[in-house]
């Protein structure tokens, strides 16, 4: 019984210990892809729509969201039978609703431009990131979630912020079971919050058609559920470019 | 695909083989050993709420500006960690709160100056009430990440330098300590970024570096001040032979003192500064043997020659806490020197004048590069912020870095907090508060430093004292009556010595007894009018150490912070009066069981304590007399060690309960009053709990810094614990119930319910904060329901679902539950669904008002994967309000009846629009129908006109209000209200009815007369025209 329990044990640290023991961010990285499908698959995608909801204190309100290669995007919300964007762009033009008009208003020039940095992120900002000139670097373990996690650093290319070019930086947390993305965290880096951590968090990873996805997060305080996962949806290009009147 | 279907079936079986062999482990590890959860990995939700204050801010001890961009600015604090601004100083955010709170001084790498941040730990301006810190860390993220860098005995670091042209060459410092001889002192050098450290220069054990700075111009040119000073409990010495002014030229290889001018004999502190527009030009300022030689010195030809300008007292005052000259970056003649209130010359320091009005004591002073009008200031109360160079100030009002000494409670609702703070006199204020605790909630109760503050128990009269019980005030809220009660010696009383913080204390029995504590315990049973000695001296008297008159060293310093051998804390136990502990300050644990008539010193019964070690707490349990609990701390006799004894038996036998998890030296420990295996612990670097009576400590880290805590109180009403911090304001940890019912049964289970006190709808309702933008505003409570539960994993993987169900089963609404390992709270503002709101052109409030359910039992069912959970919480109604059952229930009806209108009404307006949609289609296709097409879609378009609105937006292009509009607004004000709705509303509620019926009639009447025509139109077209079914409208 002794002897057997202690090959038990010593098989179970083999497994838990390769894992343990990626303390390389390219490993993490490349392991976390492989695990939520495979490079392959994920670049195989040409646009994921996602229907969602926002549970706000049991106030169940829907969003669509749809992200297509080259920054193409939109978030609808639906409120009250309207259908609202909350947020598009074209990968050009990024645009918003205004509530008093619920008219198109164009996001500031800097936004626009900060977010055109990220138009090559689809489907997956940590795909081929070194080829989208970004960098990672494992920063060590932390408890995350009450979990063991991998911390990455993971640098993309330097936002603008009120004409000062600036790090972008965001802190992924992989659990050490799973090699999931749990949570991430990035400074504010604009408005009165400014200079404090925004916090996310990701769950109930699921998959659809062979690749997994988070179906639960926490985006800053706000809870997002995801219900359906459909890839290639057919949209209307109108849908992200900024209407004219 | 064949591929990757393949990675995936394999990995499945592999997991699938480690859950076996998991459990097959788990079960044996079940048998032998218990599940020990530290910190993060068991609190999860439970987060500490701070309230501030931040009106009256901290001690300040080193501001730090970017090179370039005048709108970062980082401030280090006392005992509050390190604070940055993005906004040019307007606001800041703190961003070290993991590590121990006291801080030396920051540096900002000048290559990297948006990544590389360096931060010395321990505070250098060294009062009595100073705390220490473990080393150096470095951020490499413009200070969102931390990294301890080592140098972990230097205790108190006053200078980090990095080199200009290359960001891992650092040198650094190092003062030391304080409290005893140590060999961490000098300056250090690293090549490697911090990974390891030479020491560079030593002058001896006693002497440390107490400024470091280089020559902007020439990296090789250095320039070091070395200082000899000492503290004991009870003296201060500055100054020695050692202390001296050092320059290097050869890039920190060899240094040579730099004294043409200064005068012969001992020195104290000297601060050392060089002007940043003209390498040649330095400013000293030094504490010496003779009065008239000490203050300001000026050279002109880098440190060859010195000339002595002024010794004014702003330049003289108390040189170990403000040891601080600037230079304007542009203006060599313009200098600014720390002081009790802060001095500026603008001729080359030959004359000072004062700055602005601000609080005393200011500790650093910096000049915005870019525009060196602007400066800013680091007092012992806050940063102050001047945009005409220094002459009118302004206060940041958002650094909550108050240093409390002590902190107490009442039994109001919702209680007050009590308590007094370093050199800013003594307050109290709500824990909670209209839109949250901010600086209007504050009512001063003392001057002074202030310390302990106690509500009597029963009457509206606070006691409140200043340093060494100078003064004890009794202050009558009501009357606002004020009256010194100190007590005073009497005929063949030897002097009284009070300690600095002297202890006071009510009784839980005896509502007008108050004690206070000298070298004797005093009694007072009418509230301090009277007093009685019950006690011999219960210290050890020791003449050597009340030489006071003579402390300070070069400069005279008897400010009464050094007063010693005396008694600290006092506690009457709660279950017999009779039963009194005191503790002093030289060691000694005194017990009377008799009330006062004998005592017997039990200290000696402790083993393992060292002698003469600070009896800091003695906690007198509630479970019994003889129980209580001591707490030690060494830290003026240079021992860092965490001491905590528990005794069970007056104090015959003392049982340690501390482990290896404490860090840092405790300064207080409470119990919980349910569960005496349930301890806090306060320590010099944060809180730390047990859930097993000290077999295992976790630090509690939960939006917690890792600050002082010098005293807790636990409310026995909301089961709070309330922290009065030494460096971050008063800090609460709400409802610590769950924390009672964890045991290893509970850590077993995969998923466990807390059960809780019944969940209260509140219904006070207020118009929220005064606070302007940039003011601190701490948190309220949370008043909404409560569902707390434990997750013995993180839930990663597939599915979690919770919703809130009636007792039938019904569902009420759904919730987002947390998933991770640990404690989970999920709270539920007792609504239940919204009502489904027709669609117009703009959006209707009424859409956001949910029902109240009513009190009652509600089942918790989360999903979890396969398995299912559930638990049953109380929803009660709020026990103060004035609302009867009857017309609880009229609300409630009305609601309903309204709430069900406005769903009808979006039903309506839903069949409507679709029919519109048909119509349009059909018009399109056939050019027969057109005419009457249109004719039917204008009739159905004006009566939508009438239901809703249709037109204008949703600010000032308001279109005047239709029916639904009407009708929401008067859903919304019934549903939101706590009372029967008002005859106006139910008049109101007559007119909107009689809109509704005629909008339903109109609407029946023009489906009567045409729905036969555009249904016949739309099958003859092939258009398919299905409705959904009210209640699939409603529902989705």
């Amino acid at each position: 019984m002794k002897t057997l329990k202690l090959s038990v044990i010593a098989f179970l640290f083999s497994i838990i210990g390769t894992s343990s023991f990626a303390q390389n961010a390219d490993e993490i990285i490349s392991k976390y892809i492989t695990t939520i499908g495979g490079a392959e698959k994920l670049k195989a995608l040409k646009g994921v729509k996602m229907e969602m909801s926002v549970n706000a204190g049991g106030m169940e309100i829907p969003v669509e969201l749809v992200q297509l290669p080259g920054g193409k995007m939109y978030v609808k919300i639906n409120l009250q039978g309207k259908e609202l964007t909350q947020m598009a762009s074209d990968g050009n033009t990024m645009w918003t609703t205004n509530f008093m008009t619920m008219k198109a208003e164009k996001a500031d020039a800097e936004t626009t431009a900060n977010a055109k940095l990220s138009n090559q992120d689809f489907p997956d900002a940590l795909l081929d990131y070194k080829a989208k000139g970004y960098s990672a670097e494992y920063v060590g373990k932390e408890t995350k979630e009450g979990t063991e996690c991998f911390k990455v650093k993971f640098t993309k290319k330097p936002v603008t912020v009120d004409g000062v070019k600036t790090d972008d930086v965001t802190y992924y947390f992989f659990d050490t079971e799973n090699n999931l993305p749990i949570a991430t965290e990035a400074e504010i880096k604009e408005g009165p919050m400014k200079g404090q951590k925004s916090v996310s968090t990701m769950s109930d990873y699921q998959e659809v058609d062979g690749i997994f996805f988070p179906f639960s997060m926490n985006q800053g305080g706000q809870d997002l559920k995801v219900k359906k996962i459909s890839f290639n949806p057919v949209v209307d290009e109108k849908a992200f470019a900024f209407p004219t009147e | 695909m064949l591929g990757i279907f393949f990675i995936h079936k394999y990995m499945k079986k592999i997991n699938l083989f480690i859950a076996i062999t998991t459990l097959t482990i788990a079960v044996n590890v079940t048998a032998q050993e218990k599940i020990v959860l530290k910190g993060k990995e068991l609190f999860g939700d439970i987060k500490a709420r701070h309230i501030g204050p931040a009106l009256m801010s901290g001690r300040i001890t080193d501001l730090t500006m970017h090179p370039t961009n005048n709108k970062v600015i980082y401030t280090a604090t006392a005992g509050g960690g390190v604070w940055k601004s993005n906004n040019g100083g307007a606001s800041f955010t703190p961003i070290f709160d993991e590590h121990i709170q006291s801080i030396g001084c920051i540096a900002i790498d000048p290559s990297k100056p948006d990544q590389n941040i360096w931060v010395g730990t321990g505070e250098t301006w060294t009062r009595n009430s100073v705390s220490m810190g473990d080393g150096i860390y470095k951020s490499t993220d413009g200070g969102q990440n931390w990294k301890n860098m080592g140098l972990p005995k230097s205790d108190r670091i006053s200078s980090i330098i990095v080199d200009p042209s290359n960001s891992d060459i650092v040198w650094v410092g190092v003062l030391g300590a304080l409290w005893g001889n140590s060999d961490e002192r000098g300056v250090y050098k690293t090549t490697d970024g911090g990974t390891t450290w030479q020491k560079v220069f030593f002058v001896d054990n006693k002497t440390g570096c107490s400024d470091l700075i280089m020559d902007a111009n020439n990296p090789n040119i250095m320039y070091a001040s070395f200082w000899e000073f000492r503290r004991t409990p009870w003296s201060f010495s500055s100054g020695g032979t050692q202390s001296a002014l050092f320059k290097s030229t050869d890039g920190g290889k060899t240094w040579n003192k730099i004294h043409n001018g200064f005068p012969a004999g001992k020195l104290g502190r000297i601060a050392i500064a060089i002007a940043p527009s003209n390498s040649n030009i330095l400013y000293s300022v030094l504490e010496t043997e003779k009065s008239n030689l000490n203050g300001l010195y000026r050279s002109e030809d880098a440190g060859a020659s010195w000339k002595h300008l002024n010794s004014d007292f702003g330049l003289v005052v108390r040189p170990f806490y403000f040891s601080r000259i600037v230079i304007d970056p542009k203006n060599p003649d313009i200098v600014a020197k720390g002081g009790l209130t802060g001095s500026i010359s603008r001729d080359g320091g030959k004359t000072f004048k004062s700055l602005g009005n601000m609080h005393s004591d200011i500790h650093d002073i910096a000049f915005d590069n870019i525009d060196s009008n602007r400066i800013f200031c680091g007092t012992d109360g806050g940063v102050y912020r001047s945009w005409d160079g220094g002459n009118s100030m302004e206060m940041v009002a958002n650094i909550p870095v108050s240093q409390f000494y002590h902190v107490s409670i009442d039994d109001k609702e919702p209680y007050n907090v009590y308590g007094g703070l370093q050199d800013n006199g003594s307050w109290y204020g709500p824990t909670k508060s209209s839109g949250g605790v901010e600086a209007r909630d504050w009512i001063r109760i003392g001057q002074g430093d202030g310390f302990r503050v106690i509500k009597h128990a029963t009457k509206n009269i606070i006691y409140s004292e200043m340093q060494g019980a100078e003064n004890v005030w009794r202050y009558n809220t009501d009357t606002k009556e004020l009256v010194t009660i100190e007590p005073l010696a009497v005929k063949g009383d030897p002097k009284l010595r009070f300690n600095w913080n002297a202890p006071m204390e009510i009784s839980k029995k005896q509502p007008d007894r108050f004690y206070m504590g000298s070298q004797f315990v005093h009694k007072s049973e009418d509230m301090g009018k009277s007093w009685t000695k019950i006690s011999p001296d219960l210290t050890t008297n020791d003449k050597v150490k009340m030489n006071q008159e003579n402390s300070g060293g070069l400069s005279k310093d008897n400010s009464g912070a050094e007063n010693h051998c005396t008694i600290f804390t006092i506690a009457e136990s709660p279950v017999n009066e009779n039963v009194i502990w005191a503790g002093t300050d030289d060691g000694n644990v005194q017990i009377t069981q008799d009330g006062g008539k004998t005592w017997t010193n039990v200290v000696t019964n402790i083993t393992g304590l060292p002698k003469n070690t600070w009896c800091y707490h003695i906690e007198a349990s509630v479970f019994g007399a003889g129980i209580a609990y001591a707490v030690f701390e060494g830290h003026a006799n240079n021992d860092y060690t965490p001491y905590t004894y528990k005794t069970t038996d007056y104090g015959k036998t003392w049982k340690s309960i501390i482990t290896a998890d404490v860090d840092g030296f405790v300064r207080n420990i409470q119990e919980d009053f349910v569960n005496e295996n349930l301890l806090f612990l306060g320590t010099e670097k944060g809180l730390y709990i047990t859930i097993d009576g000290g077999a295992n400590w976790s630090h509690f880290t939960n939006n917690m810094p890792s600050v002082a805590v010098h005293f807790m109180e636990m409310n026995k009403k909301t089961n709070d614990l309330v922290m009065a911090t030494h460096g971050r304001g008063v800090i609460i940890l709400d409802d610590i119930s769950p924390l009672r019912q964890i045991n290893q049964e509970v850590l077993n289970k995969d998923l466990h319910f807390f059960d809780l006190k019944p969940n209260v709808i509140e219904e006070q309702s207020d118009f929220g904060t005064t606070a302007t933008e940039m003011e601190f505003v701490g948190g309220n409570p949370d008043t909404r329901a409560q569902i707390i539960y434990y997750l013995k994993k993180r839930h990663t993987l597939g599915k979690m679902d919770m919703e809130i169900q009636d007792e039938n089963g019904n569902k009420i609404v759904s919730l987002s539950p947390g998933k991770q390992k640990g404690i989970n709270l999920v709270t539920w503002s007792y609504n239940m669904k919204n009502p489904k709101i027709a669609a117009g052109k703009t959006i209707s409030y009424a859409g956001f008002t949910a029902p109240r359910v009513q009190e009652g039992n509600y089942k918790v069912v989360l999903t979890k994967g396969k398995e299912t959970y559930t638990h049953t919480i109380t929803v009660k109604n709020d026990p103060k309000s004035a609302l009867s059952a009857a017309d609880r229930k009229k609300q409630m009806e009305t609601t309903r009846t309204l709430f069900n209108m406005n769903e009808k009404l979006a039903y309506s307006v839903y069949e409507i629009d679709e029919t519109v949609k048909l119509l349009t289609q059909l018009i399109e296709k056939s050019k027969a129908f057109t005419k009457e097409g249109t004719k039917i879609k204008t009739a159905f378009e004006t009566l939508k006109a009438k239901m809703v609105v249709t037109t204008g937006d949703g600010y000032v292009g308001t279109a005047e209000p239709e029916l639904r509009e009407k009708l929401g607004d008067l859903y919304a004000d019934i549903a939101a209200n706590f009372k029967a709705p008002s005859n106006s509303q139910l008049e109101n509620m007559e007119l909107v009815n009689q809109l509704f019926d005629s909008a339903d009639a109109e609407f029946k009447a023009l489906k009567t007369k045409y729905q036969a025509t555009y249904l016949k139109q739309a099958t003859t077209n092939s258009i398919p025209f299905v409705l959904k079914t009210f209640d699939e409208f409603v529902k989705e």
